[in-house]
């Protein structure tokens, strides 16, 4: 968030609607359109289309890049504005950004992770020597037999993967048993082996590494930089670091049931039915988590401290305000989508709804809404009346005073700029 | 007892790793298992059982045996858990690969037996307890510990790797415009109505049944994707294993994968152990009462999309065919009453299998016993005759099952008993009698 800040200063912040692209002609021109995607400036639209000739291309304001390629996909902007998707001619693989394909290519790619910034491009790769990570176009000099996932620091400058250091003849459970899983950090892996590496996460400075592990068939914990906790549970959920520190936050399931651990010791004195997606507040300061303090009810815990209302089907990862006052979380209760907002649920109900979206000075929420096949702009708990056919989430001007809108109706891609006044009256 | 010798399987899943027990690894293990993971249901199930015997004639096993009552559910539970408690977890390595055994690999946890049970103690959950204590300890037939081994590394139960699994995709959505123009796979296609997932199998080695899907999703109108990452697997081998810890972990990443996409509903492929896992162990686990999302099967998608008129049939699929109902949707979901639906609306010439519905026999590979492998083949073919008899006596040519491990274990029976009959998912029928419009045909 801090980060578009940043950035969405230079955006053309002028009230009213602009249109961007009608995007009706292009189905006169291609004979297929894959879905829409657009910038976070609301200046680009584009989908990767397909040719006369067969050929797929992205499109972009009605304009297609220069280049053709037999299959693309994974289209979408960057945070900086570019345009990257994967393609693929003569069998040979690789991402494209912006019309220019990365002069290295693989048998295939996939996983595309972009950092805050989008300076930075790291995915999954297959070559014939085996799998890695390759990061802005090189790719990790260590293959191994198979890489899962891809992990980049939030400085964008490391990636990670969990990674399989020995092959396995077909129903080697015993040779499973004792453990060929590593996690590879800008390609060399950790000495230690487990059963399985999961769900790994970088300090904020990109420093350290955990992850959970598994060093047997039935106990499960944290690994930081290769050396698991000495605390062993059934279960455990993926680990972040406490911002600015070494400290590592996990769920995990105990004797008592499901606790939040900080460096394996218990961070709150109260278990859970169920705890996961704990998610610090920007000034480090808070964590918040998606908690089930009794079966089959939802709510968010803050600092220990579970919020009154609950729901019924699921409540989905908190998000802080950029000044890191206020926290939402959409749910999904008695058959319905709604947002709850420092402890109070907005009273409309959807039949889908997006992550909020928080002001720079938090006092403004935005959301995307959805409602028998349309969309909506809902702010602070106001829905605004104009419904689109399609729609990405809102953006705050610096000052937090208007919103950017992202929106198809009739065909045609419209750029609107709203006074926050005007949308909650 | 006089009853025959069992023939001696071998097994590393069971020979190897019961070498590394000791009695008090066993008896910890046990009563921590007995004392911390069971509670009022254990006790009410075991002080009401009577020992009548009636779920005898409900277990297909003990049917197809001879009525050697070592099949009999009761007697399971008698050769097992009984003892088990009663030695209070002090039992041998040797004793613990028999209770595997009969827990794995001669009891699909079918649940048919609860129906004939006068106080409808759940059997299965009692087998299913034999099998978590016999997991913790590592006694898990070889071929179904591989296939959790491979939940827990790939979150698919047939190690799949991450690019095998898109590429399969892109290759199928190719194969599907071969019949209907424009058909697509759209991958992570957020805010799509339908979530599709499917069963490790498909991508594996039947992948033409996504092409199928594509075909019917693109004629029927229908807003659809799949995950290009992991969570496009539906299915929880490790549910059966006793690895609940891995169930729920595959479950975890199944739902949430369709919530990132901000899916409606999840529409489920042909299986009814995933379904099981999806729609109820799975979400217990986890803490959810239900799935976070609406979960259907394909039986009930299939069914909205022929009454609505959504997909029209041109001709109706002409040889005699005939059901299987899959224990999980059928006796644990009520979807019977909608398969006779599809299977009437598509075919021209039906044969109720005898018993049906609720009532039907499992298919014998259910429960992670055909997960279990070839070495137990021979005797999961040889404890479901009756299914064998059920099927010939309704003189169908096709057996329609809407499952894949009901399809695996009626080829096995087929095969197994000369039956000359054919196994066919309702997709494969679907897309060969439905209308494609003109100006979708290729």
């Amino acid at each position: 968030m801090h980060q578009a800040r940043e950035w969405n200063g230079d955006w053309d912040w002028e009230t009213g609607s602009r249109v961007i692209a009608d995007t009706k002609p292009w189905n006169e021109s291609y004979s297929e359109i894959h879905e829409f995607v657009t910038s976070r400036d609301g200046e680009k639209i584009a989908a990767v289309v397909k040719t006369e000739d067969d050929t797929h291309v992205p499109c972009v304001n009605g304009q297609p890049w220069s280049n053709t390629f037999e299959k693309a996909w994974s289209l979408r902007f960057c945070p900086d504005g570019r345009l990257f998707c994967f393609a693929m001619n003569d069998d040979e693989w690789t991402a494209v950004v912006d019309d220019e394909p990365w002069e290295e290519t693989f048998d295939f790619v996939w996983n595309p992770q972009i950092s805050l910034d989008g300076r930075t491009l790291a995915v999954n790769v297959r070559s014939p020597e085996g799998y890695g990570i390759a990061l802005n176009g090189r790719s990790w000099e260590q293959r191994f037999v198979e890489a899962r996932s891809c992990v980049l620091s939030p400085d964008g400058l490391r990636t990670a993967a969990n990674v399989q250091m020995e092959s396995l003849a077909e129903g080697d459970i015993l040779g499973f048993a004792k453990g060929v899983w590593s996690l590879a950090v800008d390609g060399r892996p950790w000495d230690a082996r487990f059963l399985n590496v999961w769900g790994c996460t970088f300090s904020d400075d990109g420093e350290s590494v955990a992850a959970e592990v598994r060093p047997n068939l039935i106990e499960q914990t944290i690994a930081v930089d290769g050396k698991p906790w000495e605390q062993r549970f059934k279960a455990v959920w993926e680990p972040v670091f406490r911002p600015g520190t070494r400290d590592v936050i996990a769920p995990a399931l105990t004797g008592e049931g499901w606790k939040l651990l900080v460096n394996g010791k218990p961070l709150w004195d109260r278990s859970f039915t169920q705890v996961w997606h704990q998610t610090f507040s920007p000034d480090r300061r808070i964590v918040a988590a998606v908690a089930c303090p009794e079966f089959g009810r939802w709510t968010v815990v803050v600092d220990g401290n579970l919020w009154p209302c609950t729901f019924s089907h699921v409540v989905m990862p908190p998000v802080f305000s950029p000044d890191s006052r206020r926290i939402g979380a959409i749910f999904r209760d008695e058959g319905s989508w709604g947002l709850v907002v420092d402890r109070d649920p907005w009273p409309d109900r959807f039949d889908m709804i997006w992550d909020p979206v928080f002001s720079p000075d938090g006092d403004t929420v935005a959301v995307k809404a959805e409602k028998r096949g349309k969309y909506y702009l809902a702010v602070n708990g106001k829905v605004y009346p104009r419904a689109y056919d399609a729609m990405w989430d809102p953006q705050f001007s610096p000052d937090g005073s208007k919103i950017l809108v992202r929106a198809i109706a009739d065909g045609t891609f419209h750029r609107i700029v709203l006074p926050v006044s005007e949308v909650v009256g | 007892m006089g009853l025959p010798k069992l023939p001696k399987v071998s097994d590393p899943g069971l020979d190897e790793t019961a070498k590394m027990l000791t009695p008090q690894r066993i008896e910890e293990v046990i009563n921590r298992v007995i004392q911390k993971e069971t509670a009022a249901r254990l006790k009410v199930y075991m002080n009401t059982c009577v020992h009548c015997g009636l779920c005898s004639d409900a277990c297909h096993w003990f049917l197809s045996n001879d009525r050697d009552p070592r099949f009999s559910p009761v007697g399971k539970v008698k050769q097992t858990l009984w003892e088990i408690l009663r030695k209070k977890g002090r039992v041998d390595p040797d004793f613990l690969k028999e209770c595997s055994r009969i827990a794995h690999t001669e009891c699909n946890v079918c649940r048919r037996c609860s129906m004939y049970c006068p106080f409808g103690i759940d059997i299965a959950y009692l087998l299913l307890l034999v099998r978590r204590i016999c997991s913790l300890l590592g006694l898990v037939p070889q071929f179904l510990q591989d296939t959790v081994n491979s939940h827990a590394v790939t979150l698919n139960q047939m190690w799949v790797k991450q690019d095998e699994w898109i590429d399969t995709l892109q290759w199928q959505e190719e194969d599907a415009r071969d019949e209907v123009k424009t058909a697509r796979i759209p991958l992570d296609k957020e805010g799509a109505e339908v979530f599709y997932s499917i069963i490790g199998p498909e991508p594996k080695i039947l992948a033409q049944l996504i092409a199928n899907m594509a075909q019917i999703m693109t004629v029927g109108g229908v807003d659809w994707t799949m995950p290009s990452l992991d969570g496009w697997d539906n299915s929880n081998m490790a549910m059966y294993s006793g690895d609940f810890e891995t169930m729920g972990r595959v479950e975890r990443v199944h739902h949430e994968a369709a919530l990132r996409l901000k899916c409606r509903r999840i529409v489920m492929g042909e299986c009814g152990h995933a379904f099981r896992g999806a729609m109820y162990d799975g979400p217990k686990w986890l803490g959810w009462k239900e799935p976070p999302i609406p979960l259907i099967h394909a039986i009930d998608f299939y069914h909205e999309l022929l009454t609505s008129g959504r997909i029209k049939i041109k001709q109706k699929f002409e040889e005699p065919v005939t059901v299987q109902d899959p224990c999980n949707v059928v006796r644990g979901r009520g979807l019977g009453g909608k398969l006779r639906e599809i299977v009437r609306m598509t075919c021209a010439n039906f044969t109720e299998p005898e018993p049906g519905l609720e009532h039907n026999y499992c298919c014998g590979a259910g429960g992670g016993t055909i997960n279990c492998g070839p070495p137990w083949k021979p005797s999961r073919v040889k404890g479901n005759r009756v299914k064998a008899e059920q099927f010939e006596a309704t003189g169908a040519h096709i057996i329609i099952t809407p499952c894949h491990n009901c399809h695996s274990g009626i080829e096995d029976i087929v095969a197994g008993y000369n039956l000359g009959m054919h196994v066919k998912f309702f997709s494969e029928i679907l897309v060969q009698v439905m209308d494609v419009p003109e100006d979708l045909q290729a």
